[in-house]
């Protein structure tokens, strides 16, 4: 069985990635990342993010042909996330996606780069959690330093719906700004997991955004992560201004333990109350080992099937953008139009644009 | 026979030849590059009576120009030359003012956040091709007037780049075997950057 041969473009924040796929088969997935670059600064440069992918896009995306194995000649489609994003970052992607599909004469998509994070589980899943197809409907959450979305996908290409969002900070910051305040680089979450690992996760309880009764009423699926950040803030200032160390571990392992366990709370009440025993992780937060261990145990009790795609698809990548677009055009969706541009702002319900 | 675009100031995309410019499309707005790049590269190519593969290669401006819509065009131009298989020839944004005025000419464009880019170009010798001498640079609007004199030299202010006459001076450029322009982007500023440092939140 094969599908359409797609190239994706993604520059919605600091990874250039192109990938390519042949339907639900990947074929290339080549990520260029201007990490190191924003890492002094503590967080991602949109400007320098921008510049980035000008530089890295072209060379990346010799590298997915020679790595597919296929000529552009080839291709049924150029694909490009759309939004949201950041807006500078994402017209690098749209202008070059544009320019590509009209010297090569192929069709035009643009695409949601949240519903593209869900994509990435057709080319492929850890074999741990979950086999088979992807199953709809399925709750997914998706979680990195630009998002934290809970969604309810019915159907990839037709039917997803936004159910919640942070408010405030995206979990995958909430990792960098503590990170800073304990003294360690960016990006936060590798270093949050690794002080963390002599911690105690319950020696500090922070608060869990968003769970108290009355905020549940209005932001019952929505997150916020900014008064935990403040929480750890005092924490740390007031242990500093006691003239004693720093309980990074302590500190590191209580926070974790709070954004994971306030993700992955309203992600399985989204389960229960409508009633979709499926859960799908995406975005680079998945990344954290935490997050994952505590989704398994935490799946397996509330009898809810998890999924989650490798981490080189989940993290964000062009092979997601290409596997929607293939199957938009399964479904005989129509090219998208020449002029959209980039929406920093798309919504969900916008999975073509 | 060259694809030029320009999207330094507003957007402009020209399907060029050694005879002239035969389909071009501009626009002064200074927002939408994204959004009216793919039309204007079909839009020129179709009014051309052209196909992508029967292109040369791709002239693309690389500024000086407000970063966010420069880097579009330039994108658009690699990318398209990547998919005809062609090369790609840059040329500073604002030699294609100059290209074509016999007098000696100071090109300016707004660069935003109250300051001006400016070029300064010799009058053209024999083969008539643009002689920058001076830039591009960046002044404060305030202090243009004092620190760029303008004595001996015709003031160009451009609202918009000719893709059209950006293209022509490309090929004649490259006919002529002089080096290309500048590979990357002319940015003349720093990206923006707030080294933070975390705030205190107790009182
Ligand atoms: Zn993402």
């Amino acid at each position: 069985m094969s599908g359409p041969l797609v190239l994706g473009i993604e520059t919605s924040c600091d990874e250039t990635g192109v990938g390519i796929v042949r339907g639900t088969e990947l074929l290339a997935n080549v990520i260029a990342s201007s990490m190191d670059e924003h890492a002094r600064y503590g967080g991602v440069v949109p400007e320098i993010a921008a510049r980035a992918h000008l530089e890295a896009l072209s060379p990346a995306i010799q590298e997915a042909l020679r790595t597919a194995g296929v000529a552009l000649d080839d291709l049924d489609a150029v694909a490009v996330t759309s939004g949201p994003g950041l807006a500078g970052a994402l017209m690098v992607g749209v202008g070059a996606a544009k320019a590509l599909a009209l010297a090569t004469g192929k069709p035009f998509y643009a695409v949601n780069h949240l519903v593209g994070h869900v994509g990435a589980d057709l080319l492929g899943h850890d074999p741990l959690v979950g086999e088979g197809e992807l199953e709809l409907p399925t709750i997914a959450l998706l979680v990195s330093g630009g998002h934290t979305s809970l969604l309810l996908v019915r159907d990839l290409v037709s039917d997803v719906e936004l159910l919640g969002e942070t408010i405030d900070d995206a979990a995958g910051e909430a990792f960098d700004k503590v990170a800073r305040l304990l003294g360690l680089p960016y990006p936060g979450g590798p270093e949050i997991d690794r002080a963390a690992a002599d911690g105690d996760p319950a020696a500090i309880r922070f608060p869990r955004g968003l769970t108290a009764a009355k905020d549940l009423e209005r932001h019952r699926y929505d997150f916020s992560f900014s008064g935990l950040k403040t929480a750890v803030a005092r924490h740390v200032e007031a242990a500093r201004a006691s003239g004693g160390p720093v309980p990074a571990a302590d500190v590191a392992a209580g926070f974790r333990e709070a954004v994971v366990d306030v993700l992955l709370t309203k992600a399985l009440a989204a389960c229960r109350d409508l009633g979709v025993p499926r859960l799908l992780l995406g975005g680079g937060v998945v990344a954290n080992r935490r997050l994952r261990e505590v989704a398994v145990e935490r799946c397996a009790e509330a009898g809810v099937a998890l999924r989650i795609p490798p981490l080189s698809l989940c993290t964000d990548n062009g092979a997601m953008i290409a596997s929607l677009a293939a199957q938009l055009i399964a479904a005989g969706h129509a090219p998208s139009s020449l002029d959209v541009g980039a929406d920093s702002t798309l919504p969900i319900t916008h999975i073509q644009a | 026979m060259l694809l030029a675009i320009d999207t330094s100031t507003g957007t402009s995309v020209a399907v060029v030849t050694r005879e002239g410019t035969r389909a071009e499309r501009t626009t002064a707005d200074t927002r939408g590059h994204a959004e009216v790049i793919g039309a204007f590269i079909r839009d020129v190519l179709a009014e051309a009576g052209v196909e992508p593969r029967e292109l040369e290669g791709v002239a693309v401006g690389m500024g000086p120009g407000p970063f966010t819509g420069l880097r579009v065009g330039i994108a658009a131009a690699r990318a398209f030359a990547l998919g005809i298989g062609r090369p790609v020839l840059p040329v500073v944004s604002h030699d294609a003012v100059a290209y074509g005025r016999t007098e000696r000419v100071l090109v300016v464009t707004d660069a935003r956040r109250r300051e001006y880019a400016w070029s300064r170009y010799a009058a053209p010798g024999s083969d008539g091709l643009p002689v920058r001498i001076e830039g591009p640079s960046l002044t404060p609007v305030a202090d243009f007037d004092t620190v760029t004199s303008l004595a001996g030299y015709v003031r160009v202010d451009a609202a918009t780049i000719d893709a059209g006459l950006l293209g022509i001076l490309a090929l004649a450029r490259h006919d002529a075997g002089l080096p290309a322009g500048p590979a990357e982007p002319v940015y003349l500023r720093a990206p923006d950057v707030t080294l933070s440092t975390p705030k205190r939140v107790t009182p």
